[in-house]
């Protein structure tokens, strides 16, 4: 057990490492100046000036070093908790700026994943259970799973936000509110989270429930859904050994789909001008701040790798044929 | 008489008609037989054997009836049929390598069988350690999941589990075909042990090995095409058969006992009529080399000694 965690830690390992290396070199070799772009707003007509001002500010940024100094230094920082200063927010640190909005993000994507993987799995398993149910749960099902994220966030925004006016379509809370531990704020909270939480939810619920549907429907075909039958064991038994079977593949799912809903929970978050990690990688786009974009792509690859480790470690858990492979048992 | 059948029609409904997998079946299984059922693939052997205790999806009863110790089988009312399975028909699957379910403990997935079956665990505890034993099994086998555990042991784990409530029937289904020999070997013996104990009271053991029958049977039945060709003891279907289709299964067998042989060994040409529409008269008339006008006519399942019946004309010739 211990050494299966060793070797999937080593491989996450070097993951992270990858990762963080492309990471680190995609915004230096992306067309476009920050530091011009950002000179450019401050509109300063004197050359002199100007140089004397990119050259100051390629010193704060680091960027007059050569590269691999630029690399390492990276890595220094990373380690320190360091990811630089932001350009869009100069002077302040980018860390506190993710860490200001990682909370939004987090609130809207564990509530979306783990809800929608639970009733989503309830739902197939249900739908499995008679042929009318199936012929309504499985069209809806799959055009759930086909709608794009953020076509369906547009669509409950203009349905539910605009025309039926239950809840505002953008932002996290009202600007007319401080943030504060009040009730009223809270509601607040909720009631700008609630559209684009569900947005995603349906989407993700659509997937599971099929996914779930099919693999109970194969496990009550399996030979020991058919023996127990041929026993005389009750639908229920047969069921409940059934569902917990079809679970793993879809704990695995959850594992493989994880990077597909938080892609889909920024271009969500970018419909309802939601402040989390998804509007803050647009602002940093257009302001070519790519500290700060650099900074939440790393944010985002350490939160999924981190999710997969703990997916990794859950399957063991409840499969026992993947534990007994790694102790060498019998056949 | 555990077992008595008479004329049971069992049909797999399909898109193109009803398929006639067993066609007006007629046996009784004595207390304490083992009855060896031989045939060739789709000669409605496991047909039979899933009708006595689990019709699946696609058979349909259409006629007949099924008399387990004097009391009628409701085998066509899947609900009804429910307090007579385990209790007293029960089964070891073709697929006994498969039958245990992955991710439960066995002894938890025993449990939980026998509790869903109105059984208090504990009170068959013991005898299930013993019957472990008796098999040649640790019983801390029910501590570990079948994936720990080789083809065989999960085999006789099954035989152990199917026969915990001492069932007056029980259907064996081709249960040694996934084993190698030496376990077959085993498998048969213990199978043979639980009947002399009076863990089972009979058994049908459904197989298409004539030479496993040979070794544990008491009674062997030769089926083709949906009907029964001869029932006989074991010693008469191998030394005196008398369907010329059985004569033809023996012939095609190597000789027990000889190590070399000069002849070779015959097989039977051609292939079972569909049951789709199943020919008029005797259904082993295209390939039967004795065959003749009066074939055109159903042959009746005739005693031609006592324990002793066929169906086909030329029994007397």
């Amino acid at each position: 057990m211990w050494r299966y965690i060793g070797r999937k830690l080593g491989i996450y390992g070097i993951t992270f490492v990858v990762a963080v290396t492309i990471n680190w070199m995609i915004p230096r070799f992306m067309p476009g100046d920050p530091v011009r772009s950002m000179l450019s707003r401050a509109s300063v007509s004197d050359p002199e000036a100007l140089e004397r001002m990119t050259a100051y500010y390629n010193e704060v940024f680091g960027l007059d070093t050569p590269l691999h100094q630029q690399y390492f230094a990276f890595w220094a920082g990373l380690f320190r908790g360091d990811l630089g200063v932001s350009v869009w927010l100069y002077p302040e640190p980018v860390v506190d700026i993710i860490l200001r909005h990682v909370p939004f993000t987090l609130g809207l994507l564990l509530p979306a994943i783990i809800l929608s993987w639970i009733i989503g799995n309830r739902l197939g398993a249900f739908a499995a259970r008679s042929k009318v149910l199936d012929n309504t749960v499985l069209p809806i099902g799959y055009i759930l799973t086909a709608t794009p994220y953020m076509w369906l966030a547009l669509l409950l925004a203009w349905a539910l936000g605009v025309v039926g006016g239950f809840f505002p379509t953008a932002g996290g809370y009202s600007f007319a509110l401080t943030p504060s531990w009040t009730w009223g704020f809270f509601t607040n909270l909720v009631s700008h989270w609630f559209l684009p939480f569900l947005s995603m939810f349906v989407v993700a619920l659509g997937g599971w429930a099929i996914g779930m549907r099919n693999m109970i429907i194969y496990e009550l075909e399996a030979d020991y859904s058919n023996y127990l039958q041929a026993l005389g064991a009750p639908r229920r038994l047969i069921r409940r050994y059934a569902f917990r079977n079809a679970m793993l593949p879809q704990i695995t799912g959850l594992a493989v789909q994880l990077g597909t809903i938080i892609a889909g929970a920024l271009l969500t978050e970018v419909v309802f001008n939601y402040p989390g990690l998804g509007t803050l990688i647009l602002n940093s786009l257009n302001n070519n701040d790519f500290f700060l974009l650099q900074g939440i792509f790393l944010f985002v690859v350490v939160g999924v790798l981190i999710a997969n480790f703990i997916i990794d470690i859950v399957y063991v858990l409840v499969d026992p044929r993947t534990r007994v492979r790694m102790t060498g048992g019998a056949s | 008489m555990t077992l008595r059948v008479n004329d049971l029609k069992v049909h797999y409904r399909t898109l193109r008609g009803d398929v006639h997998a067993l066609d007006g079946v007629d046996f009784e299984l004595a207390d304490g037989e083992i009855m060896g059922l031989a045939g060739e693939s789709g000669c409605g052997k496991t047909t039979l054997g899933k009708s006595l205790i689990r019709l699946d999806g696609r058979m349909r009863h259409v006629g007949g009836t099924v008399e387990l110790d004097g009391e009628e089988l409701p085998i066509a009312d899947d609900r009804a049929m429910v307090p007579f399975r385990y209790h007293r028909v029960s089964l070891i699957p073709q697929y006994a390598m498969s039958a245990l379910n992955p991710t439960r403990k066995i002894g938890r997935m025993i449990d939980e069988l026998l509790r869903s079956r109105g059984v208090r665990p504990r009170k068959v505890a013991d005898e299930l350690r013993r019957r472990l034993e008796l098999v040649g099994l640790e019983p801390d086998v029910l501590g570990r999941y079948p994936i720990e555990l080789s083809g065989g042991m999960k085999q006789r784990v099954v035989m152990v589990m199917s026969t915990l409530l001492d069932p007056s029937l029980l259907i064996a289904d081709e249960a040694t075909s996934a084993l190698d020999v030496s376990t077959q070997r085993s498998v048969v013996e213990s199978l043979v042990g639980f009947r002399d104990r009076g863990y089972v009271k009979s058994m049908i053991f459904v197989t298409h090995d004539i030479s496993l029958v040979h070794q544990m049977a008491d009674t062997v039945m030769v089926m083709y095409a949906g009907r029964i060709a001869e029932k006989a003891s074991t010693r008469t279907i191998i030394e005196a058969p008398r369907h010329p289709y059985t004569r033809m299964l023996i012939g095609a067998l190597p000789e027990v006992g000889t190590t070399t042989s000069d002849t070779r060994l015959e097989g039977i040409p051609g292939t079972p009529p569909g049951l789709l529409d199943p020919p008029v008269g005797c259904r082993f008339r295209a390939r039967c080399p004795l065959a003749s006008e009066e074939c055109l006519r159903t042959p009746p399942l005739t005693e031609v000694a006592p324990g002793h019946r066929v169906a086909c004309w030329k029994t007397g010739a």
